[in-house]
């Protein structure tokens, strides 16, 4: 009696909770409303199965409640019935399963007139690959990716001289224009996935695989990585912006080509050294820094984390919160480089410069450090904290304690990595939230820092000191 | 002297005599059934913690520091693996199968005793490998369940350097203990039937184990050769799965293989392990209804034939995992079609258990609660899985936590409702002695509403698109606010659900310790193993003569018969036929 009253509440309350909830289909975006149908289908056939079944088990639990009097009624088999119900089953499923293969024929044959953009995954980043004005896209070979060519672009080949390569986790796309996105994936298993498009698909390391779509709303849309990649798989995300089609085409001639890309590559220490006088008041002559002034070492530091860094200050995405009053400084003092190459030779002289180990300033203990470093921090920046370009994690060794703890703060109280376009800072954002309060950030700043003393390069250095 | 047959001279079976040959050594399929049920529940329970803590972490995210990524995809990684394989694959044919087979057929054991035993001590041994895993440098691997190469082999992944190489092994030793159980258990059942024992005549707990066993057979190579080809990878440097790449920056040395073709070789045994897993439930769940509800199963040819049926077909719809994988996409329509046809058969099955009761006369025991607890935890997970099957429908869905609440309905909470069932069902049987029915109650409420109030909103989280596999959400521009706190309400859920499995155990052993005698047959129940001359049965089962069946095993309130049960061993001539009077009322057919 109970059970079978408790089962029809149960169909009832799972009938009103899928009514009530307000956790269904998030609003989409796309032109697959096809498969929000076969979905609808789905609900309602199955839907109907699950009531009408649970009903029945209800009502035969009730029915036929043990009785002293009475016995069960003998009858093995009832052929009829059972061609009924196979008929009736076999009936609901083709009902299910024929939309949804025509939409699946659909979801493989992309639209002749489709663009092309390729997204590509790595641990734990997007780029993209934007055909440029040819409409194709170059040969690229995983085999030759290397930190000064992360696309695995082939030089000689004609066709990826203009392709427009964005090194950034944002892409965009033109509103209403039917896209062939072709995925490729640098290292293990992605997969590219946005919910209010609907349609994902994974990204496997040689070989290419592609979905299609048409953006039918303009907005920024999350893209989630949704193939299990390794320890930082849950920080692996992107965005989408869909514009108008002027939009997408300003933004589009603003990103750097192949070709651009291997001219800014030629860098200019020489003209960088005469630009690094503007930073030498502070961060001092050979980059070793000024704790007095807030200002860190940043000799030794990878090209293009300062460069990334230069660029997001210049354009406020790094140093815009109001708490952040030295990064505030920084945003003024980049302002004062005019483009891309200034920034690039700068970049290419900082990181000649010798690093050294700076000195303790912040008390923490090294063990309880180390722990949190091996765990969350190591897999990105190395064990020996000299960083990962592919990552685009940067060294950490030998840098200033009391600086790294104020940034892990910052990134922890959202004070940096909190503009929408800082995909890098969002990342630290997520991980530093595994860190908890001060004192575990001071252990782990204190323990990267010290990682310098482990450095052959930066030995000769510290004992100088 | 005429003629006697081994199986039939009680001096050949050298009952054992020492402690040690009786209960560690031992080849007695029943006390084999009790270690191998022992080992996958203790194991299990280490699973059961793992998810505990996966909850803690999604319902309350920043709460525990305890908790980093590396631990959470350990934990997932390994309470996966465990509950699939070690747990429900173990329990059901190595702890259920040994126990039901030789008794329900009328043997005195499995017909390679020896071999049996091997079986045993190379699943504790596996069992044993999967958990030194936890105690090695880097941890257990934490590549998913799944094991996808490149990333269960490449830096990056918690556990890629021991966790998964032992994790590796362990597989591999598992199926070396499964074939050796495996080829028991099917040989067995052809071999060792008693007298009159048709195949027809099996209880459906026997046919589940063995069509499942048969699928094992053929599905487990497949896991064994992807073991070891991942192991080679990642030793010899071969590449069968690694393509040319880099890892964290550097390049590896590996080029041309395919990461692809793991994933086809581990859901060419994957899906079918869904129905080594489901069979078994299927069959025994089929025989705890018909008893309880004291009416024969309905429509037995056609269950048999569907256990057939959808044992075949589970070997051709494994694709269906892997819609979004990246492979040619056209495999999509071969694979959607047949996945969708395997629903028929097991609507089938579905309609007739509930056919079953229809018209029966239903006590409602604590096993018969949890089968029927089943029945609609089964009808959910199948639905949803009709969302999954089809491509197209599984494109939006897949990775999500739908996926997720789908087959932990499907695939956990109802084998595992099964488990509780068949574990109440026969424990009088196995132990002697009653369990008590008020715990079993309690632990069946809060085990069943508490497994759905955790499940069912968790497809509407995956419906929004909440990725699975995640450490931590952090902020999107799709999951709102209200989507975390249904996650806590989750997390309560399956706080509450854990706690209830102490009542179990409390169960278990108080009625292991002073729970009432239980008599031979207390459910009334007419298969063989009910029949036996002593409760629990002693070594070689049957005493000095095997059991001779007559029927099968579902003669309830057969018309004209005054007992509502006869035993499949009763000869026609000892049928006690109604006399006028009885009181009860015969039914109108």
């Amino acid at each position: 009696m109970a059970f079978a009253i408790i089962i029809a509440l149960l169909v009832i309350g799972s009938v009103i909770f899928h009514a009530w909830s307000p956790w269904w289909l998030t609003p989409i975006a796309s032109n697959w409303g096809s498969i929000d149908t076969t979905i609808d289908i789905t609900v309602w056939v199955t839907g109907f199965a699950f009531v009408v079944i649970n009903l029945f088990l209800a009502y035969t639990v009730y029915k036929y409640r043990y009785s002293k009097k009475r016995r069960a009624e003998y009858e093995p088999e009832n052929k009829k019935l059972e061609i009924w119900l196979t008929g009736i089953t076999s009936v609901g499923v083709a009902a299910l399963l024929a939309p949804g293969l025509f939409v699946w024929a659909d979801f493989v044959n992309p639209p002749e007139e489709a663009h092309v953009v390729e997204v590509t995954g790595q641990q734990w980043q997007w780029a993209y690959r934007y055909p440029g004005a040819d409409g194709k896209l170059g040969a690229a070979d995983p085999g030759l990716i290397t930190e000064a060519n992360p696309f695995g672009m082939k030089e000689d080949d004609p066709a990826g001289r203009d392709d427009i390569l964005v090194e950034s986790a944002i892409m965009h796309l033109p509103v209403d224009k039917p896209v062939k996105v072709v995925l490729r994936s640098k290292d293990v298993l992605h997969d590219f996935a946005v919910a209010e498009f609907r349609v994902k698909m994974d990204m496997v390391p040689g070989a290419v695989s592609y979905l299609w779509l048409t953006p039918t709303k303009t907005g920024t849309y999350d893209i989630l990585c949704e193939e299990l990649c390794g320890v930082g798989h849950f920080v692996m995300r992107g965005r989408v912006k869909v514009q108008e089609q002027a939009d997408f085409d300003q933004w589009l001639a603003s990103q750097n080509t192949y070709e651009d890309a291997l001219a800014l590559a030629r860098v200019d220490r020489a003209n960088g050294q005469a630009t690094y006088a503007m930073c030498a008041g502070c961060h001092g002559v050979q980059g070793e820094g000024n704790p007095a002034l807030n200002a860190p070492q940043i000799a030794g530091l990878q090209d293009w984390y300062v460069t990334a860094q230069l660029e997001h200050f210049k354009t406020g995405i790094r140093g815009g919160n109001p708490a952040d009053t030295y990064g505030a400084q920084m945003i003024g003092l980049a302002a004062a480089l005019p483009d891309s190459q200034t920034i690039r030779n700068l970049s290419a002289y900082i990181n000649s410069l010798p690093a050294t180990q700076t000195k303790q300033t912040l008390s923490g203990n090294l063990k309880n450090g180390k722990e949190l470093y091996d765990h969350n921090c190591s897999v990105c920046h190395g064990d020996n904290g000299r960083g990962v370009w592919s990552v685009h994690a940067p060294k950490l060794a030998g840098m200033d304690d009391w600086y790294l703890a104020r940034q892990l703060r910052h990134f922890r109280d959202k004070v940096r990595g909190a503009h929408p376009e800082d995909d890098l800072g969002h990342q630290m954002q997520l991980m530093v939230s595994v860190l908890g309060d001060d004192q575990a950030i001071n252990d782990v700043a204190v323990y990267i820092s010290g990682l310098g003393y482990s450095d052959p390069s930066y030995v000769a250095a510290s004992k100088a000191n | 002297m005429a003629y006697v047959p081994i199986a039939d001279r009680p001096d050949e079976m050298h009952d054992p005599q020492s402690f040690i040959t009786k209960y560690i050594w031992s080849q007695d399929h029943k006390v084999i059934a009790i270690q191998y049920g022992g080992t996958a529940i203790a194991i299990g329970v280490v699973a059961l913690v793992l998810s505990v803590l996966m909850r803690l972490q999604l319902g309350f995210p920043d709460t525990f520091a305890f908790i980093d990524p590396t631990d959470y995809y350990q934990y997932v990684t390994m309470h996966g693996m465990i509950m699939v394989v070690y747990l429900l694959t173990a329990l059901f044919l190595g702890g259920f199968g040994n126990y039901l087979i030789p008794l329900q057929i009328g043997a005195r054991d499995m017909v390679f005793p020896f071999l049996n035993m091997l079986s045993y001590w190379f699943y504790l041994l596996s069992v044993i490998i999967l958990a030194a895993s936890f105690f090695v440098a880097g941890g257990p691997t934490g590549a998913g369940w799944t094991l996808y190469p490149p990333q269960a082999i490449t830096e990056g992944t918690p556990g890629a350097e021991g966790g998964i190489l032992l994790m590796l092994l362990s597989l591999a030793v598992f199926v070396v203990a499964f074939t050796m159980g495996g080829l028991n258990y099917v040989t067995t059942v052809l071999q060792a039937r008693t007298h009159g024992m048709t195949l027809m005549r099996m209880p459906l707990s026997v046919w589940g184990i063995f069509v499942a066993t048969i699928l094992g057979l053929f599905a487990f190579p497949a896991l064994f050769v992807s073991a070891v080809m991942m192991a080679f990878d990642h030793l010899l440097g071969t590449s069968f799965f690694m393509p040319a790449m880099i890892s964290l920056g550097e390049s590896v040395e590996h080029a041309g293989g395919s990461p692809i073709l793991f994933q086809h070789l581990f859901w060419f045994f994957g899906h079918p392990e869904v129905y080594i897993v489901a069979l078994p439930a299927f069959g025994l769940v089929s025989d705890v209804l018909s008893t309880h509800a004291r009416r024969n199963i309905f429509g037995y040819r056609m269950m048999v034939w569907a256990i057939v049926a959808i044992g075949g077909l589970s070997f051709i719809v494994w694709a269906h995992h892997m819609y979004v994988s990246g492979m040619n996409p056209y495999f999509g329509f071969f694979f959607a079609f047949t996945t969708l046809i395997i629903a028929v058969p097991t609507a089938i099955k579905v309609y007739n258990w509930v056919l079953t009761l229809w018209k029966g006369n239903i006590r409602m025991t604590v096993p018969m609660l949890f089968a029927m607890g089943f029945i609609f935890t089964f009808i959910h997970g199948g639905l949803t899985g009709l969302f999954l099957g089809n491509v197209t429908v599984d494109l939006p869905l897949s990775d999500t936590y739908f996926v997720v609440a789908h087959f932990h309905m499907v695939m956990g909470v109802s084998p595992v409702l099964v488990l509780f069932a068949a574990i109440y069902h026969w424990f009088p049987k196995i132990s002697g002695r009653m369990f008590d029915e008020k715990l079993g109650k309690i632990h069946f409420w809060g085990t069943f509403l508490g497994t759905y109030a955790i499940y069912l909103p968790m497809h509407y989280i995956g419906a929004l698109g909440v990725p699975r596999r995640y450490f931590a959400l952090g902020t999107t521009d799709f999951i709102p606010e209200s989507a975390f706190e249904l996650n806590a309400a989750i997390t309560v859920a399956a706080l509450i659900v854990a706690a209830i499995q102490v009542v179990f155990f409390i169960n278990v052993f108080k009625s292991l310790w002073k729970g009432e005698k239980a008599d031979p047959n207390p459910w009334e129940a007419t298969s063989l193993e009910w029949h036996t001359p002593h409760t629990p049965p002693h070594h070689g089962n049957w005493g000095p003569n095997l059991p001779v069946v007559y029927r099968w095993a579902y003669e309830y309130a057969t018309p004209g018969v005054k007992d509502d049960f006869v035993p499949q061993s009763v000869p026609p001539g000892d049928v006690v036929m109604k006399k006028k009077g009885d009181v009860f009322k015969e039914s109108e057919h």
